[in-house]
């Protein structure tokens, strides 16, 4: 450790840091556009000027080791002359599109225009032309005009994505990104040059003109598209989720998440194909009923059939909250040992940055909670042959498309009853003769365990029928507070559905168990109170950024 | 009484003021001469007042060569004190990028403050010199581009006057 004093604070640092670095540990700011905590230094913004005593010349922050005695100025009169220079520089051929501009909002060049420079221009003469709309690849768009050369894209794309294909070319005022001839930015992460572009010039395809970020609300959430759990941050509005971001977590992600995970698992949610509130199967064809009359139905037709008769299949997109409630229905209310839940593994799809070929987000969590491996349960080989030979005439499924998976297609019809949570209609659902719809990811509190044992919180950022965005406190955006009941605006659909847990506990009550509880939260205490690897753990400490699981104390062998 | 203290008329009125005749004459002349005045009350609905280029009536959408010059940034509605306004974006092949995919006002929040207008850095939001607003519901107060979209011919006075006071 040494002394440096930066803006007459002293502070004790690292030697290894740079002035950058150390200031931002130590809560100060210092204005930068190309230098990135996860990504190579290039130094070539020059925002992140500062003043050094006993030095000739202005620094770059990011570039510069801190040394003992150092004393830095990041607000001095120099400082200050540079950091205006440095903006009147970057916005001569900046366009001043940002009514167009997606990044509006969230711009780096936006707020250090307002914070750090003059708020005039002594340019007169036109402004640079470039292209416009350019298709970087399948997800990225580029806007040449927009760029202020800061290279962070091409610094991702070579150090992380491992793909080289940006660069820059021609000289001067006239440099242009762009990717070399016959390549595309195509690499399973590109959309994450759009988060860390500080101006509009890179923007999403997927998202592209959808809506302006001050009108979303944001929550903070997880990725559910593979086993990983990559942080995110869940953008809404008119309770419709229109973009994940990944947020950071240096356990899980780091700052980024993969392009599959970000465009493909939440549109779902706002599908038009979501199953709206239970449905019963009368005379061959589904009918929406009432909740009571669901878990009446289920109640019944539990109750006519012996209990080796039944077997429950969990499942991997499910929280620990749901697979433990199920799996405790199971062992004591029902009194059978029939289940298991079937692994979504896409052998292959898998990297050594994020992504997973456990495509699902809990199956790690579902055998530690016990809806699967060998904890006292039979597993799913057990029940596919039970089902096969006609021993099991009820199957019970958690949210899982099981029929997509030809060797249970082919024995769904030796079932006399089929129960099924789904939050969407699939083949499944197609066969159930109860369907009870259960919310997704985005609607519910609830744990997911990573395939490291990392336990994450998600919370509700879309309004439910029974879940109101104000009294439950979700975050709300400018729209949700102020939309009247005559306004049109601020009320997308609100759907039908409920949290497996609370649906099978519902039943469980019906059928004469114990189980009452009033929130996810509650049902975690439990799981945290019976399941050793889950000690110590509750709601407040996983908070935004996870906890590890206890992995040495997990008695199942299969993992 | 004595709280208010003792009433004081300092003088007491003559015979000719308590007849009231002169003071009614007063009045009577000015009423008559009223009568030779020129009238300023116009036959509303069949006459119509036509608001200088400076009243602020029912905001519309500028259309210039057949295109809204909006690009649906979403200013207006961000600055909106009411909240009436409500904006979709969408992309378009022309230059412009953007343009609202759908633009409606709620009339019935609207309370024509002309912010709108102001922070709009197109010309593409204005105020026109429409006052006529009767709506039967609340659905019926919903402006959409239908109702909104008007040339530039037909605002040229309100955009001069903006371009004349910018």
């Amino acid at each position: 450790m040494i002394k440096i004093k930066i803006d007459g604070k002293e502070l004790e640092v690292d030697p290894k840091l740079t002035i950058i670095q150390a200031a931002s540990q130590n809560g100060i700011e210092i204005p930068h556009f190309c230098w990135h905590p996860k990504l190579s230094i290039s130094g070539n913004c020059r925002m992140c000027l500062v003043e050094i005593e006993k030095m000739p010349k202005l620094v770059i922050s990011c570039a510069t080791q801190v040394t003992d005695g150092m004393v830095i100025k990041t607000k001095s009169e120099k400082v200050v002359k540079a950091r205006n220079a440095v903006m009147e520089f970057l916005l001569i051929n900046h366009p001043l599109d940002c009514p167009i501009c997606d990044e509006a909002g969230e711009c780096k060049l936006q707020d250090y225009t307002y914070k750090y420079s003059v708020g005039s221009s002594r340019f007169q003469e036109d402004k640079i032309h470039k292209p416009k709309r350019v298709e970087l690849g399948p997800n990225v768009m580029l806007d040449v005009e927009r760029c202020i050369m800061c290279s962070r894209c091409i610094r991702f794309s070579e150090e992380i994505a491992h793909q080289k294909v940006l660069t820059f070319t021609e000289r001067g005022t006239n440099v242009i990104l762009t990717t070399f001839p016959g390549t595309r930015l195509d690499n399973p992460y590109s959309m994450n040059v759009v988060d860390i572009c500080p101006v509009g010039a890179l923007t999403s395809r997927d998202f592209r003109f959808k809506a302006r970020v001050w009108e979303m609300s944001s929550t903070e959430s997880i990725c559910i598209g593979c086993a990983r759990g990559c942080n995110t941050n869940v953008w809404v509005r008119n309770n419709e989720i229109l973009r994940l971001t990944p947020r950071e977590n240096k356990e899980v992600n780091s700052s980024w998440m993969c392009d599959e995970g970000r465009v493909n698992s939440f549109k779902f949610v706002s599908n038009e194909n979501r199953v709206n509130g239970p449905m019963i199967r009368k005379d061959g064809i589904h009918v929406e009923v009432g909740w009571d009359e669901a878990i009446s139905k289920v109640v019944s037709e539990l109750r006519t059939y012996r209990k080796h008769e039944i077997a429950g299949i969990g499942s991997a997109y499910c929280t620990n909250e749901d697979n433990y409630i199920f799996s405790r229905f199971f062992k004591e209310v029902i009194g059978s040992a029939n289940i298991g839940f079937l692994q979504h593994t896409k052998s292959g799809d898998e990297d050594d940055l994020l992504i997973r070929a456990d495509k699902t987000p809990n199956s790690f969590g579902a055998s530690v909670v016990g809806v699967g491996g060998e904890n006292g349960t039979d597993g799913i080989e057990h029940i596919f042959k039970g089902i096969a030979s006609g021993a099991i005439k009820v199957l019970y499924v958690l949210e899982d498309n099981i029929a997509a998976n030809p060797r249970i297609a082919e024995v769904l019809s030796n079932l006399e009853i089929l129960i099924v949570h789904s939050s969407t209609k699939n083949e499944t659902t197609k066969r159930a003769d109860v369907v009870l719809s259960a919310s997704t990811f985005t609607e519910k509190y609830g744990t997911y365990t990573n395939f490291n044992g990392y336990v994450q919180c998600v919370r509700p950022a879309v309004a439910m029928i029974e879940q109101e965005r104000a009294p439950d406190r979700m975050s709300m955006s400018r729209w949700d507070k102020f939309a009247a009941r005559n306004d049109t605006w601020g009320k997308g659909t609100k759907r039908d559905a409920r949290s497996s847990w609370r649906i099978i506990a519902a039943i469980a009550s019906a059928m004469g168990g114990k189980m009452k509880y009033a929130a996810a939260e509650e049902v975690f205490k439990e799981i945290a109170e019976h399941i050793p690897a889950f000690k110590g753990l509750s709601y407040s400490k996983i908070g935004s950024h996870g906890a590890s699981l206890k992995k040495e104390l997990i008695k199942t062998s299969k993992l | 009484m004595s709280s208010y203290g003792k009433i004081i008329r300092k003088k007491d009125l003559s015979i000719l003021q308590k007849t009231y005749i002169p003071e009614i004459l007063k009045g009577l002349r000015i009423t008559i001469r009223q009568m030779f005045r020129p009238t300023f009350t116009s036959q509303f609905p069949e006459e119509r007042f036509k608001p200088d280029s400076s009243f602020r009536g029912r905001p519309v959408l500028v259309v210039e060569n057949g295109v809204e010059r909006c690009v649906a940034c979403g200013l207006c509605a961000r600055v909106c004190p009411a909240l009436a306004i409500e904006v979709q974006a969408a992309e378009t092949e022309l230059e412009k990028e953007r343009y609202p995919l759908k633009f409606e006002i709620n009339m019935v929040r609207c309370i024509f403050c002309g912010f709108c207008e102001e922070v709009c850095p197109e010309e593409a939001i204005v105020m026109s010199d429409e006052y006529l607003l009767v709506f039967s519901s609340q659905e019926e107060a919903l402006f959409g581009k239908e109702k909104l979209l008007k040339s530039t011919e037909d605002l040229k006075e309100r955009l001069e006057f903006l371009r004349s006071h910018r």
